[in-house]
């Protein structure tokens, strides 16, 4: 039976990467995965010092989260009303921040399968942070992702090409201020044409399927 | 014929010979120019539209890189318009060949979140659903990887033994590829009658097959000297990459999400075995999928002798709220860890998702892999990573 490793914590102590990291640490959360948040500065020494010390050798993801409420909500807005007022204010999630814009990876052991999840503020101003791609080498194209998605630039890193949007593209559609074109054009859920039946009642043919 | 015609072509002609015997007495490699090949987008050897741009020098890839964005959909975008209900219709056609696989980890993030956990029936029926989509999503991989080096039998056994699969998932779905079948707190409906019996039936098919597949395609010499020792990924480089699922097995890390992550899913009420490679060579990835189809029969056949009565479906609202709050539910889709990073504010569709797709990394390894290799390798190390278009772009 394949029972015997599934009773296990998966969670990495706070006190194990509090030893190590020292006061690069900002904040942790704990719950049923590890959150951690870093000083920007010490990004990439603190991926370096989690993968060294820590046997955190598994590269899972890299992304970014804007904070930042959508002006444009959920794209259900009646185009003509006058747009709602909107609570813009930025709550960050879990291990808190100051930032508007935070890089986040996940990093595995995969000896133990601890796993352990990292934040860091990425300043508002600049909107740069070090690259971790020879850390991890797979940060690379989760880089290039994440720079052409909201903008974020990564210090040191060697390419940082779109890999999906054409050259000339101009914006950062994962910016939560990037509207979404097709609920701009036809608002959600729309009109839909739909022919009435063959003698079935005209007023209400047309309306919602 | 002019004069300078004729002068010139001489002197061209000298001068080759020139060139020639000097190669000759001094025994170096004649000086050929670079150049660069352009597979791709439209190719038969690739599942959708990857397009990889290689340097060559002669019949060596001096360096590679494959260009994606041909199929990129914006589900990350898209899926912060929906609600959560809604967001399973966008993840099934993340990795086409095993729709249900995708839609699993996105509702059991959500269901992390609520904190609400599937009936012991609905846990058991999606697993078996989980596993059916990936005999259907690897043996096809399987059949296909003789199309790449050339034959043209095992492709026609897979499309046949496949479609019993999509059978089998279409009855009890009502979708071949996209089932769209997984609710938060359950499953849409209960299993059909009949259909414990006809799924024991086609996994003894399924059984047969993995061994027709091996004795044409894993005992061929052909496709043994194709594949044994070429584009051999070490472990430390397959970890820091991300590789998962068989990727990083065939590098010999014993690690799969099914065993070693506690998830609401019955994979520990079988009895089945993760097969790993040491040699980490294009033959070690394909030879365990091969292994991974069988065991994936095998746990299908002991969930069905054992699904448990009772609801299909927990109490859940009618109108789905998330409460607030960040969650990451990984699973062992047929290509890799799939999982979804998602943050909830406590409305009806979620803030963000991350969605980590397995082929993502799985492909992003490929610059590393290709370097130094000869031209006809090239389509057989990325058939043996195996990847799926919508499951790079997304």
């Amino acid at each position: 039976m394949n029972t015997t490793s599934s009773t296990q914590p998966r969670v990495a102590s706070v006190e194990e990467v509090k030893a190590a990291l020292g006061d690069r640490l900002v904040d942790s959360f704990q719950k049923d995965d590890l959150w951690l948040r870093v000083r920007t500065d010490a990004w990439k020494s603190s991926m370096r010092t989690l993968r060294d010390t820590l046997g955190f050798h598994y590269f899972c993801f890299l992304s970014a989260i804007d904070w930042m409420p959508s002006p444009y909500g959920r794209g259900e807005d009646d185009p003509t009303e006058p747009a709602p007022e909107r609570d813009a204010t930025i709550r960050q999630g879990y291990a808190g921040g100051e930032t508007r814009m935070q890089v986040f990876v996940r990093v595995t052991n995969p000896v133990t399968h601890v796993s352990v999840i990292v934040k860091s503020d990425v300043p508002d101003d600049s909107l740069t942070i070090e690259s971790i791609h020879d850390v991890y080498a797979g940060a690379n194209w989760h880089e290039r992702e994440t720079h052409e998605m909201f903008g974020i630039a990564f210090d040191g890193h060697p390419d940082l090409r779109n890999m999906y949007l054409p050259l000339d593209f101009e914006g950062f559609p994962l910016r939560k201020d990037f509207p979404l074109l097709a609920r701009m054009v036809k608002p959600w859920p729309g009109i839909v044409d739909v022919e009435p039946l063959p003698g079935g009642d005209d007023d209400e043919g047309g309306d919602e399927q | 014929m002019s004069l300078t015609d004729r002068v010139l072509g001489d002197r061209q002609r000298l001068a080759y010979i020139a060139s020639q015997a000097a190669d000759a007495r001094l025994n170096v490699e004649l000086e050929t120019e670079g150049m660069t090949l352009n597979i791709g987008p439209q190719h038969p050897a690739t599942h959708g539209t990857l397009r990889i741009i290689a340097r060559l020098d002669g019949e060596q890839v001096v360096w590679a890189e494959p260009s994606c964005g041909y199929m990129h959909r914006g589900y990350e975008k898209l899926a912060e318009v929906r609600t959560y209900p809604q967001v399973t219709t966008l993840v099934n056609r993340i990795d086409w060949l095993g729709s249900f696989a995708n839609e699993v980890p996105f509702i059991l993030a959500a269901e992390k979140l609520m904190e609400v956990e599937a009936p012991p029936r609905a846990q058991h029926i999606r697993t078996i659903l989980f596993e059916l989509s990936r005999i259907a999503n690897v043996s096809l991989f399987l059949g296909d990887l003789g199309v790449q080096m050339g034959a043209i039998t095992p492709v026609f056994f897979a499309f046949r033994d496949r479609e019993y699969v999509l059978n089998l998932i279409e009855g009890a779905t009502g979708g071949r590829f996209h089932p769209n079948f997984d609710r938060i707190g359950g499953l849409k409906d209960d299993l059909p009658k009949g259909w414990i019996a006809e799924t024991k039936a086609v996994m003894k098919k399924l059984r047969t097959f993995c061994d027709q597949i091996e004795d044409l395609l894993f005992g061929n010499e052909i496709f043994q000297s194709r594949t044994r020792g070429i584009g051999v990924i070490p472990k430390d480089i397959a970890l820091q990459f991300g590789l998962s699922g068989a990727n990083l097995r065939a590098s010999g890390v014993d690690w799969d999400l099914r065993r070693d992550h506690p998830l609401p899913m019955a994979w520990n009420k079988a009895d089945w075995k993760v097969w790993t490679h040491p040699d980490g060579d294009s033959f070690a990835r394909c030879w365990v999928r091969l292994q991974e189809t069988r065991e994936a029969t095998k746990i299908v056949d002991q969930l069905l002798d054992t699904i448990p009565s009772g609801p299909i479906m927990a109490k859940v609202p009618k109108i789905i709220k998330v409460p607030e709050g960040e969650a990451w539910v990984s699973t062992e889709n047929p290509l890799g860890e799939m999982g979804y990073y998602v943050v909830s504010r406590g409305e009806l569709g979620p803030f963000r998702v991350k969605i980590r797709s397995a082929s993502f990394n799985n492909i992003s390894v490929a610059p590393w892999a290709l370097r130094g290799v000869y031209v006809p390798d090239i389509i057989t190390i990325l058939a043996s990573l195996y990847f799926i278009l919508g499951d790079i772009d997304r």
